[in-house]
């Protein structure tokens, strides 16, 4: 075929640029079509509708007494809320200025200073920190200690020591009455 | 693999012969018809020992498979049903338990091997990378079978790991949650796990096909390091080295089955019959011994480590660092090829290697103990002077020694080395 087409018209070349580009096109075209078709078998390891729909938590705060902690879930995660006691809500100001790996003001991770919630997910590797017992030890900053890696956070839950890179989440939560929290 | 056709008289094989030649490939692969060299020593039995394990790895597996539940509810029941209840189940899951445990001795010795014998040396190169791929498939593939009994090791090991990823600058946490199928890991990630630990075995499998279609092209190295001259060289695989390897056989089963029979905890942790919980870190999070040298490596990096902070800070943070270098710490193997200039294979005439070989070695071992250890000092300390030590002997110490030290002089041929020690004996 290419060769009748060409010596009809004189110039292969011609004949020749035309089949390359319709191999080109449609290649180009598969191409695509094929990595598009992969998305799907990507995407259906994401957090699938059921999973995402579990996204929030009302939490009662009237029984924790000031200086106790108690632990929630909120989407399989636990959830740390701390009632500070003064001196804890006073060492944590203090410290704003000192030097840390992710500046934070105390001001800045709570709403209410008495209440301290954060999610308690070691931001190293995932482990669940230790400080929520009056027994835990709590670390050189007496707040948080992540035995996995030794990991210190201090009474704002930020990041003093050790290998994990950020201060301890504030979730997202608002007050839907005086003692009383929506998580999420 | 492929080889000279074999004339059968029996009319049934003459019949299958000339249709799918199946039998000549068998013979050209692993029977009289494939030359090896004469003077393989046992250090040679650890590649078939490693093909008899995966196979043991497949079948104990699906049987496995037939009992287990792979939900978070009854995941540890299961398992657990397993142990009490199902005929022989026990038996069963020891051997898989234990198989694992095998796989890797196995195999790390076969690549110390092959690192002492110099044969990843042209034109071995590709069968060693490729080996390299097999090895990270087996670690993909222990990793998530560990997940499936769903203890809390198996949880707690499942978490950290996977929260590795979240290292990854920007798109991190995309990440973990896309492996997780969830906000931590849980259901989702149970049944994704088991799938891919029912395929990855299987993967391996190819790989090793093809890991074997590239050593039959050039075939074994061998303690001398030196190249087949001729027929003189080589004996038949079979039945030379088959029963060699049977006999290896019999004392690798007698050792794991002393395991299966009499430790069968022995590799395990405790803290994996008691069933997961996700409010709950153990104190104490160990991984499976196999791993515990590259876990070393990933501890190692902490913002108060010297060498984090006077040369890689600026780039990335610590627990970035400690993942890349984890990584790094087993893909380096791969360009051993590279990074060894020397044109000796063996290092029975490298002194100077072989030295630093048996360091190598040692330094290995340290990392694992110190991988075992809690992250306290002077464990810490020690960790990162081994890590360090680790990627010295790959990027500086094997490059110079190779390039400058005086090596012996390997004999003319095999055959001239054999019938020289025939004639002195
Ligand atoms: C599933 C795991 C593996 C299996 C089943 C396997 C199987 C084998 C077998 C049967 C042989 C021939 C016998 C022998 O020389 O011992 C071999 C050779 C070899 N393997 Fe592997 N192997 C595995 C993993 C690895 C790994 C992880 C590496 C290195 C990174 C590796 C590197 C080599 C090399 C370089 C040879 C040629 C050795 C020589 O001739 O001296 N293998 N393998
Ligand atoms: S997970 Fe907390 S220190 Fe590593």
């Amino acid at each position: 075929m290419t060769d009748t087409a060409s010596t009809a018209s004189g110039k292969p070349e011609e004949g020749e640029s035309r089949r390359d580009f319709l191999l080109l096109a449609t290649s180009t075209v598969g191409a695509v079509g094929a990595t598009l078709a992969v998305w799907p078998f990507v995407d259906q390891m994401n957090p699938a509708a059921d999973t995402m729909a579990l996204s929030s938590t009302e939490v009662d705060l009237s029984p924790i007494e000031e200086g106790q902690s108690i632990t929630a879930v909120w989407r399989g995660k636990p959830v740390f809320l701390r009632r500070r006691t003064a001196a804890e809500i006073e060492q944590a100001t203090k410290d704003d200025s000192a030097s840390m790996p992710d500046p934070q003001t105390d001001a800045a991770r709570v709403q209410k200073p008495e209440w301290l919630i954060m999610v308690g997910i070691c931001t190293h590797l995932g482990c669940i920190p230790l400080g929520q017992k009056a027994s835990d030890p709590k670390g050189e900053f007496g707040g948080w200690f992540c035995p996995c890696h030794g990991s210190h956070y201090d009474t704002s839950g930020r990041i003093r020591k050790g290998p994990a890179p950020k201060n301890l989440l504030v979730p997202p939560y608002t007050f839907v009455g005086d003692e009383t929290i929506r998580i999420g | 693999m492929s080889g000279s056709k074999i004339e059968f008289k029996n009319p049934v094989l003459k019949w299958v012969e000339y249709r799918l030649p199946i039998f000549s490939f068998i013979d050209s692969s692993v029977g009289s018809g494939y030359p090896t060299p004469r003077n393989l020593s046992y250090w040679w039995n650890f590649g078939s020992l490693a093909g008899i394990v995966l196979a043991i790895m497949v079948v104990t597996g699906i049987v496995l498979a037939m009992h287990y539940t792979p939900h978070v509810d009854y995941a540890f029941l299961s398992v657990e049903r397993i142990m009490r209840d199902v005929n022989y189940g026990w038996l069963i899951r020891y051997l898989h338990v234990n198989g694992g445990s095998m796989f890797f001795i196995v195999v790390y010795i076969h690549m110390f091997r092959g690192m002492f014998f110099g044969s990843y040396k042209e034109p071995r190169e590709l069968l060693w990378i490729i080996g390299v791929f097999i090895i990270l498939a087996m670690m993909a593939t222990a990793f998530m079978g560990y997940v499936l009994p769903w203890g809390q090791m198996s949880f707690w090991g499942a978490t950290v790991i996977t929260n590795l990823f979240s290292a990854v600058p920007f798109v991190g946490e995309g990440i973990v949650q896309w492996l997780w199928g969830g906000f931590s890991v849980d259901n989702p990630t149970l049944n994704r796990f088991f799938s891919l630990h029912y395929l990855l075995p299987f993967v391996i499998f190819a790989l090793v096909f093809v890991h074997l279609w590239a050593l039959h092209e050039h075939k074994s190295n061998n303690p001398l390091g030196i190249d087949i001259k001729g027929p003189q060289d080589t004996i038949p695989f079979h039945p030379y080295y088959t029963v060699k390897d049977l006999y290896g056989l019999g004392w690798f089963m007698m050792f794991y089955l002393f395991f299966v029979f009499f430790a069968p905890d022995f590799f395990g942790e405790p803290d994996n019959y008691i069933e997961a919980n996700p409010l709950v870190t153990p104190l104490h999070i160990v991984p499976e011994w196999y791993f515990l040298p590259f876990y070393a490596v990933l501890r190692a990096f902490t913002d108060e480590f010297w060498f984090f902070s006077w040369f890689m800070s600026w780039v990335m943070d610590a627990k970035l660092a400690g993942v890349v270098a984890m990584f790094a710490s087993v893909l380096i193997i791969a360009l051993l090829p590279w990074l060894d200039g020397n044109k000796v294979r063996s290092m029975r005439f490298r002194p100077l290697s072989w030295m630093f070989f048996l360091i190598f070695i040692a330094d290995c071992i340290l990392l694992g103990y110190i991988g075992a250890m809690t992250a306290e000092e002077p464990y810490v300390t020690i960790g990162q002077w081994a890590t360090l030590y680790y990627f010295a002997h790959f990027l500086v110490i094997v490059p110079l020694v190779s390039r400058l030290e005086k090596t012996g002089q390997p004999p003319e041929s095999i055959a001239a080395a054999v019938t020289k020690k025939t004639e002195e004996v």
